[in-house]
């Protein structure tokens, strides 16, 4: 069977779905027997084993991919989470953790001989401490709805993924999630206090703490962004910020890429921390104001978007400063948005380049690489010439303060080949993001979905670290198997693997 | 085995300098002769934890800014860097570490800075030494050279043991190399200080915080509350007409961080108490300075590690000796539960218990 697509244009290749001989044997499950013992010891707790009930619950927000879990459980308290992994752990059944089930790599795709944990009924807001700045939430508590608690006090959380408005902040822990504003304001890792786990066992465990730090290792740094593999998020306490008094918005158009990524550069050099800082490329402009009447400038080879906040004079200040370096270094057209309404309205063209660019292509398929700045126009030179040689267009969206870049690759399914050049010309972007020292995922997580790609970022022994790090938490590998970390058969079985000298490291594995 | 054939197979990956490279062969000899190592770089903070009986692998030969490029906002820097040339390199860029590290004299390194945690009065504004890393270069319990995170801003790829490794006391590997983030300095500064009595500075302090003001330092000691502003012009200038206070000299945030003022002189061992921000004036067993706002205390005193240690845990918080030898609990002890998988994390990393041993904890 090869790759195909489904509805919401996503990429699905069958060889991701957990295969037991290349990601691990799992343990096989008594379905009746773990439902009749959650029945007992749990009788409060929402169970859904029927197969249309399943269906809700077969994806996330990578929707191509879809496995039947074996059952959902949906607790209300922690201590029903607590009991639940007990009896999971004695019986030996995988948990998969999901929260809103918006993440995009596949995190939470379940498992058919797992149950899927989820977390999205434990939404309450516990505690908002203006004088302290911080909230106190649980999991599954949607990540705008912190900012929108915390709006009467003048306070906000800052990571802002733009799933906000649904994705939920055990989630949001689980991926290490980012937005638009993490040059100046940080990803979720620098905005958490305080982590409650259950861990496999059913114990509940208390990472980072009410104060700035906390004896021992700094697992709470180690958990954010682990995937739901080492533990289940069962509260977050997050810092608030001071709102920014106001926010102005510059846009910058240019003839040349490479000249609008120079830019970015200069801004920075000029000792400017922009809140947001985004860059757009000419088929990405166009698609935009094509659907969203921003006022863009469609002949423009390149936009960037450059968003100031803070105290007002400072902002004044920066504004003029931002606009003489973008004229310096070769902007043809500089405009502010005049007011709040039409700040929005830029910024609704970005954030819309997604489904922008799903108006004018069958299909597309979106990458989250990132890389250093410097290295902007090499790469983007290499997505030229790669989509130049695979006959298929790019659209580039970047977050371009923190280097994160989103390729949309446009393709249609329907066309004989197309849907395994776009698979091919994206992972060559990857593969290009790696070799100038970037990363295969800035924001979006690995999940299933870039489980392959970790062989070329880590080698083995890299790899087998991070087995390591698992196993102190989760011997038995029961939670999010499959997920985030490559086995070494996976890798040696994509062909991936680093051979040094014509020699297989780990000579003694089987091979498949 | 043998340094000599680790990496650089990766498109774009620098090979191991030689001195890492030796770095790496004094590891596998220790892996060998089954002989644990005491890590260091200048030992500037030889009076936090528990004594390591080990062999010294020192640092220090590997040295040097490995790449910086400003605008990238990016420094990669091997271990035995001393802070000061890597600190004096950003200033020539008008760039910083935002955690304001301390130095000791001039004598820590960036891999003790890294390896120690330790972070200064700008601490609750722009975040902890682990906020800025971005990568490490690690060699480790299985002697292998392993790269961690990256030169970039966002990376979600594997586990984060980059930021793990930041405040281990390197108890789980040897940082070789270190990548982290960057900001230009402020454009503008004032310190100030005011008369007031600590109730009301801390009363002040949480008022403040939840507005557009921008301090960076705020420490209480002597009835005066001592202040940082910094930001642009604007910001700075408004701000500071709207504090008042009278002007202090911007050389005290550095005897504060360096445990310069007099306070630091007093014979007592000096414990710091990390607590909630909010927390109230305490009934403290010895002289007190306040520093992050109230979240991080300084105490100089006689008490027992015990009675410390308890008082803080009731307020929320945990304690830390900063004089070795007083007790063999300088870190606040873990509960039993985090104490387990603190272990078996060590166990996984560091199999033969290879990298300061019992530094943090006894038997870890």
């Amino acid at each position: 069977m090869g790759p195909k697509t489904i509805d919401n244009k996503q990429v699905i290749s069958v060889n991701l779905l957990y295969d037991e001989k290349l990601d691990g044997p799992l343990p096989p499950v008594d379905k009746a027997g773990l439902i009749n013992e959650l029945r007992q010891t749990l009788p409060d707790l929402e169970l859904l084993h029927e197969r249309e009930d399943l269906q809700p619950y077969e994806c996330d927000g990578l929707s191509a991919y879809r496995v039947m879990p074996l059952l959902v459980v949906m607790p209300e308290t922690v201590e029903q989470i607590e009991t639940f992994m007990k009896i999971c752990h004695q019986r030996q059944v995988p948990v998969v953790a999901r929260g809103a089930g918006t993440g995009l790599s596949g995190g939470a795709l379940p498992l058919e001989g797992g149950v899927l944990l989820v977390l999205a009924r434990l939404k309450n807001i516990l505690e908002v401490n203006p004088e302290g700045r911080f909230a106190r939430v649980q999991p599954g508590v949607r990540n705008l709805a912190i900012s929108e608690a915390a709006a009467p006090y003048q306070l906000y959380y800052a990571p802002d993924p733009s799933s906000q408005i649904a994705c939920s902040i055990g989630g949001n822990v689980a991926e290490n999630a980012g937005g638009v504003h993490c040059l100046k304001y940080g990803l979720t890792v620098h905005n958490l206090l305080k982590v409650e786990i259950v861990t496999v066992e059913g114990e509940r465990m208390t990472l980072g703490s009410d104060a700035l730090d906390s004896p021992g290792f700094d697992l709470m740094a180690l958990f954010t962004g682990s995937e739901g593999m080492l533990g289940i998020v069962v509260e977050v306490t997050v810092k608030l910020l001071p709102r920014p008094q106001v926010a102005k918005v510059l846009m910058a158009s240019f003839d040349d890429v490479g000249k609008a990524g120079k830019a970015v550069g200069d801004i920075i050099s000029a000792g400017i921390i922009p809140g947001g800082l985004e860059m757009m490329d000419n088929l990405a402009i166009r698609a935009a104001e094509d659907f969203i009447h921003a006022g863009y400038p469609v002949e423009a080879e390149a936009i960037l978007l450059c968003e100031l906040d803070g105290v007002e004079a400072d902002v004044a200040d920066e504004c003029e400063r931002v606009r003489q370096v973008l004229e310096n270094s070769g902007a043809t057209a500089i405009s502010q948005a005049k007011d709040d309404a039409e700040r929005a309205l830029f910024w609704a063209g970005r954030k819309n380049a997604f489904p922008a660019v799903g108006r004018i292509s069958p299909d597309y398929y979106c990458m989250d690489g990132t890389i250093p700045r410097r290295e902007l126009p090499k790469v983007l030179q290499g997505i030229a010439d790669l989509s130049a040689e695979y006959g298929l267009r790019v659209a580039n969206v970047f977050h371009a303060g923190d280097g994160n870049m989103h390729p949309l690759i446009l393709f249609d399914a329907n066309q004989e080949g197309e849907l395994e050049r776009a698979e091919a010309v994206g992972g060559k972007i990857l593969e290009l993001c790696v070799a100038v020292g970037g990363s295969i995922t800035g924001e979006h997580g690995v999940g299933r979905e870039k489980i392959n790609q970790m062989c070329s970022q880590f080698n083995d022994d890299e790899l087998l670290t991070f087995h390591a790090v698992k196993a102190a938490f989760d011997p038995d590998g029961l939670l999010n198997p499959g997920k985030n970390i490559p086995t070494l058969n996976r890798c040696a079985e994509f062909g991936a693997m680093h051979i040094h000298n014509g020699e297989l490291p780990f000579p003694e594995l089987e091979r498949f | 085995m043998s340094a000599q054939h680790e990496h650089a197979h990766r498109p774009g990956e620098r090979a191991a300098s030689a001195s890492e490279q030796q770095l790496q062969q004094q590891v596998l000899d220790a892996l060998h002769s089954n002989t644990p190592l005491a890590i260091q770089g200048a030992n500037s903070k030889a009076f936090l934890g528990r004594p390591v009986d080990g062999q010294v692998l020192d640092t220090r030969g590997h040295s040097g800014i490995v790449n910086y490029d400003p605008t990238e906002l990016v420094v990669t820097v091997r271990s035995g860097t001393p802070l000061v040339e890597l600190l004096a390199a950003l200033d020539d860029q008008g760039q910083t570490l935002t955690c304001e590290p301390p130095t000791f004299n001039g004598q820590a390194t960036v891999g003790g800075m890294i390896a120690a945690g330790l972070s200064g009065p700008r601490r609750p504004w722009s975040g902890a030494v682990r906020d800025l890393v971005l990568g490490t270069r690690v060699i480790t319990g299985h002697g292998k050279l392993l790269r961690f995170g990256g030169e970039v801003m966002k990376n979600v790829a594997g586990y984060d043991l980059s930021r793990l490794m930041a405040a281990s006391f390197g108890q789980l590997g040897v940082i070789t190399e270190v990548s982290m983030k960057v900001l230009p300095k402020p454009v503008s500064s004032h310190h100030l200080r005011l008369e007031l009595p600590v109730e009301r500075a801390l009363l002040k302090l949480a008022e403040w915080g939840q507005q557009p003001i921008p301090i960076t330092a705020a420490s209480y000691l002597d009835g005066h509350l001592h202040l940082r502003l910094e930001g642009g012009v604007g910001s700075v200038r408004s701000a500071a007409d709207r504090i008042g206070g009278e002007e202090l000299d911007a050389g005290f945030w550095t005897q504060l961080n360096e445990q310069q003022l007099d306070f630091f002189q007093d014979p007592r061992p000096l414990w710091r108490l990390s607590l909630p921000p909010l927390t109230a004036e305490l009934e403290l067993p010895g002289a007190s300075l306040l520093d992050w706002a109230g979240a991080q205390r300084w105490l100089k005193s006689d008490a027992a590690a015990e009675e410390l240690q308890a008082l803080a845990s009731r307020h929320g918080g945990h304690a830390t000796c900063y004089r070795a030898g007083v007790t063999d609990s300088p870190f606040q002890p873990l509960t039993p539960l985090l104490q387990r998988y603190h272990r078996q994390l060590k166990k996984q990393l560091d199999p033969q218990g290879l990298f300061n041993p019992g530094r943090m904890y006894p038997g870890l």
